[in-house]
């Protein structure tokens, strides 16, 4: 049942576009969150399910700050390429 | 059950590598959908039915859809060069090792010694009266027991996670608001001084 952290070590590898590495955090959140649930479910613990809670409504939050902040980026530059994103100046 | 867990996480990892490897974001995220399906039913069959029906709604409800959304919109294009896509897989793979390694080790410490109840002095036990417990059995359904849980001792968690939503919400629609003069407002003022003699006209 451990097999879900190669969820997590699956994810880190590769990366090439902002979207699928968004996606990719939202998967890594994803098996966290698996964790946790399996976790208290299996320790008979209920703050595992609190706390899984708790990470749904951040991923949800970072979700929605993360493409908003990619649709104002391609909103100005008119691409999304990874490689010229340190050009930002604030 | 067993068959369906080897097959909901299976189908969950495969989907995983898949939401990487695709080429077109939009499969991308239709394979990410289909990750977040397959972790419901992995979280139906422990048990936790509230979970899957939460993740559901919130996973594939609102953030699937919103990637899906974006993707739609800001039409990428789908030749993406990527040749070195093996070129990180040394390090990455022994850090992942490592990482694995360290859970084991961890899960080893803390779980194992719940498995392995000596069953001889539970026969001792057993001469002795004791109490029937399960026959004094409560069964609590799961939203009951988190909502017990949260409303409770937790609330404060729970206000918090509410005000990190709120400010979430604020900082998208702030962020993706834009003045320009291209969008056209509503303008309460000319709109109810308008006088409707003049508005409609009998052209030639």
């Amino acid at each position: 049942m451990i097999l879900f952290l190669l969820g997590i070590w699956g994810i880190f590898l590769n990366r090439k576009n902002i979207i699928v590495m968004l996606m990719s955090i939202e998967l890594m959140l994803l098996a966290v969150n698996l964790n946790f649930l399996l976790f208290s479910v299996y320790l008979d613990d209920l703050i595992g399910q609190l706390f899984a809670l708790l990470i749904l409504t951040v991923a949800a939050a970072e979700s929605a700050i993360g493409l908003a902040l990619l649709v104002v980026y391609y909103r100005i530059r008119g691409t999304i390429a990874v490689e010229f994103i340190n050009l930002l100046k604030g | 059950m067993d068959l369906l867990f080897y097959l909901f996480s299976s189908m969950t990892l495969l989907s995983g590598v898949m939401v990487i490897q695709a080429r077109n974001p939009v499969y991308s995220v239709l394979f990410l959908i289909l990750v977040f399906f397959n972790a419901a039913g992995l979280l139906v069959l422990l048990g936790l039915d509230f979970f899957a029906m939460i993740f559901l709604v919130v996973y594939v409800g609102a953030i699937a859809v919103l990637f899906l959304f974006v993707v739609m919109m800001l039409n990428i294009k789908i030749a993406e060069i990527n040749e070195k896509r093996l070129r990180y897989l040394p390090i990455g793979g022994v850090l992942g090792v490592v990482f694995l390694f360290e859970i084991l080790l961890i899960v080893d410490n803390d779980l194992i010694p719940l498995l392995f109840y000596n069953t001889e002095s539970f026969e001792e036990f057993k001469l002795s009266n004791f109490i029937n417990w399960s026959e004094n059995l409560q069964t609590v359904t799961n939203i009951q027991a988190i909502g017990n849980l949260v409303y409770t001792y937790y609330f404060y968690f729970f206000l918090m996670s509410s005000v990190i939503l709120l400010i979430a919400m604020i900082g998208a629609i702030v962020l993706t608001m834009q003045k320009g003069i291209r969008i056209k407002r509503q303008q309460v003022f000319l709109q109810n001084t308008r006088d409707f003699a003049k508005t409609i006209r009998k052209t030639a």
